[in-house]
Formats: C-alpha cells, sequence, structure tokens
C-alpha cells in the first residue's frame, strides 16, 4: 500500500515531466542523477531480546538514553511522548515481582499499519515499524490499535529537534529502533548501549549466525501477547 | 537613433538594477559549491527533498548530499547557526519574498550542530 502510493507519486510526477519535456525541453530536469545507496534490506530483521533476570528495578538507564538520542523530554505526564518506559509487573499469586522496559515491539504484522488510513505507518523492509510524519495527519488511529500502547501523540510544538531525529506536533510517533543509527551502518540502539546490566541484545534476527539469533536458539523466550500473532520483533527472556 | 539606443539601454539597465535590488538578500551561510548547479537548485530543490524524503523514510537510503540536513549544514547563518531565525535567513529570506510558507523546521531541526557551532560559541 505505502509503496504503492510512493510508485502513484513517482507516475504522476514523470508523466508530468514528460508533457513538459513536450513543451519546454530542458526546463525539467529533476528526476535525473538519484543516487542509490544501501537500502533497508528484507535480508535482515532488526530485532532484541531482552533479558528480564538482568534488568534491576529501579534502574532507568535505557529509558534515559533513549530520551537523549532522540532528544525527548523524559517527562512522564500523558501528553508526554515516551518511546520506551520501565513497567513494573507483580505475579499476584506468587508475588513474584518483575521490571522490565517495554516499547514499540515491531510487529510483523502491526496493527498501527493496518488501521492506518493514510499510510503514514508503514513497516520497513527490515521490520522496523515507523510512523511517516509527513504524511500522518494526526488521527491517533494506530495509537488505538496497538496492543502495547507503544506510541505517543505529539501535543505542543517542539523546538530544536536532533537533526537526524525530526519530530513534530500533530503527528504520532514511537520508539524507532534508532533508525538513524542502523542506516549510518551502526548496530546497535542507544538503549542497548546504555544498559550497564546487559539486559537489552540487540541483533538481525534472520541472520543465524548473530548473537542474538543463537540465543534465541538455545534460551526460552517469549513474545508478549503472542496470543494475538503479530510477532513482535522484541522477545523477552524469564517473562 | 543613437541617442533612443543609449535612452533604452538607460531604461533597461535601471530596470535590471531596481529588479535587483528587490530580490531578497540571503544570508547565505557557508555557502561555497552547491550539490548541484544554483540556477537549477532555485528552481527545483523542493523536488529534490520531496525524492529524499520518500526514499529516507520509506526506503531507509539517506543519500546524505540531497538532505535537509545538509542544506541546513551549508546555509544556516554562520551568525546564529539557523536557516530561520531571522528575515534575511537562507530558507526564510526567499519563501518570505515568494510567498510560499515551508512547514519543514516544525519537525526538522533548523540549526547547524557540527563544529561551526561549537567555534562561534553556543
Ligand atoms: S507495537 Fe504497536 S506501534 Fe509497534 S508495530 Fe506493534 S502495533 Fe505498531
Ligand atoms: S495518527 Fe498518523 S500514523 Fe497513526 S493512524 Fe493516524 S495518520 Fe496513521
Amino acid at each position: 500500500m505505502s509503496d504503492l502510493n510512493t510508485q502513484r507519486r513517482q507516475f504522476l510526477k514523470t508523466s508530468l515531466g514528460a508533457a513538459a519535456v513536450a513543451i519546454a525541453p530542458g526546463m525539467l530536469l529533476f528526476d535525473t542523477a538519484h543516487g542509490k545507496a544501501e537500502a533497508g534490506s528484507s535480508k535482515v530483521r532488526w530485532g532484541m531480546l531482552i533479558d528480564t533476570a538482568q534488568c534491576k528495578d529501579g534502574c532507568n538507564d535505557c529509558v534515559t538514553a533513549c530520551n537523549k538520542e532522540n532528544g525527548l523530554s523524559g517527562g512522564t505526564a500523558a501528553t508526554d511522548s515516551q518511546w520506551i518506559r520501565k513497567i513494573e509487573l507483580k505475579d499476584i499469586r506468587s508475588g513474584r515481582e518483575l521490571s522490565l522496559p517495554m516499547m514499540c515491539q515491531h510487529c510483523e504484522e502491526p496493527p498501527c499499519v493496518d488501521v492506518c488510513p493514510t499510510a503514514a505507518s508503514f513497516k520497513r523492509a527490515d521490520g522496523i515499524v515507523l510512523v511517516d510524519r509527513h504524511r500522518c495527519i494526526g488521527c491517533r488511529y494506530c495509537m488505538m490499535a496497538c496492543p502495547y500502547k507503544a506510541r505517543s501523540f505529539v501535543h505542543e510544538p517542539l523546538q530544536d529537534q536532533k537533526p537526524d531525529v525530526p519530530r513534530g506536533k500533530g503527528t504520532v510517533e514511537s520508539c524507532t529502533l534508532c533508525v538513524h543509527r542502523l542506516d549510518k551502518g551502526q548496530q546497535n540502539t542507544a538503549c542497548a548501549e546504555a544498559c550497564k546490566n546487559k539486559a537489552i541484545l540487540f541483533g538481525n534476527l534472520n541472520d543465524e549466525n548473530s548473537e542474538i539469533a543463537q540465543k534465541i536458539r538455545s534460551v526460552a523466550s517469549v513474545q508478549v501477547r503472542a496470543d494475538l500473532q503479530l510477532n513482535p520483533g522484541i522477545r523477552y527472556q524469564g517473562l | 537613433m543613437k541617442l533612443l539606443a543609449s535612452l533604452l539601454l538607460c531604461l533597461f539597465v535601471s530596470v535590471a538594477w531596481a529588479a535587483e535590488g528587490d530580490t531578497p538578500k540571503l544570508d547565505i551561510g557557508k555557502g561555497g559549491q552547491c550539490v548541484r548547479d544554483p540556477q537549477w537548485m532555485r528552481k527545483n530543490h523542493m523536488h529534490l527533498l520531496m525524492h529524499q524524503r520518500d526514499e529516507t523514510v520509506r526506503k531507509g537510503n539517506r543519500i546524505e548530499q540531497d538532505g535537509l540536513k545538509n542544506c541546513v549544514e551549508c546555509h544556516a547563518s554562520l551568525s546564529d547557526n539557523s536557516v530561520i531565525a531571522r528575515d534575511d535567513s537562507f530558507c526564510v529570506g526567499c519563501h518570505r519574498y515568494a510567498a510560499v510558507k515551508i512547514d519543514c523546521f516544525e519537525c526538522h531541526a533548523s540549526k547547524r550542530r557540527t563544529a561551526l557551532v561549537m567555534k562561534d560559541g553556543k
């Protein structure tokens, strides 16, 4: 759907271009040099394995690192953006307590993408689910549809955004798996890098030699709300 | 006849000069060699940016050279590092003149953040 739309725009542009060339040759120079850089490739599926046993109660390092990396305020009011948050779980019967980070789960079958009326929510070839803020109309359907409450709406005008992380009022946003880092060839997210307890392991799930794929083969891990069959890219160990 | 010609010439020159005086005087920042011919850029930078934004956001192709970040890098003012802060700032100056509203910088950073900033203090 999303690709179709860009193609349609391209088609309109080029057919317009053809007409313009006929009228005034030399007037229309765009659409010439399109350099091709490394694209998000479907050979990759980015994901995380979060070891809940390593994640310490009260530690907030991943959240702080995410806020810093992406230029979020760090506020936790209902109207503040939170791309990752620490949640506390308690099994009422056994009294077992857990603390773990929760963020966009980068579903393989993302309901946010299904419901988005403008194709602003989309999944990249490498499994990262993003909002294209050029198209987002702020309807917030995706926030309703997300079972993980992963998305935030920007309520106020923003200043001084990070050059790599554009954000703006009236649009929805959520964890991008530090897509700006990955596209530059870096192989780790800010949160995984910041966790001194090594509770977050980030990597390519499709590469069977990657650390994350090997670990997922050897330890028991679960997907949150696996019953929904969304196949999230984020997995939890010891949940 | 010669008189007429020179009169006409004067007229043309003054008209051209007036037009020149009318166009915005922009703070081009660091400037230097642009990514395409400047005349072409004046007319077509929006197409370049539009193409780049889809490539970047949807496909992950970050062609740094053609991105908005690169525009800001060269064209942010050397005094305040911004492309929109003042009336003669690079983006705003021309867009006001042409009466074309830009909303890029409601989301995108309008300031240069590299070593140049550090040097100028702030
Ligand atoms: S976790 Fe929510 S926002 Fe992220 S892909 Fe799944 S449905 Fe979409
Ligand atoms: S808020 Fe934006 S991304 Fe979410 S469903 Fe509406 S248009 Fe799509």
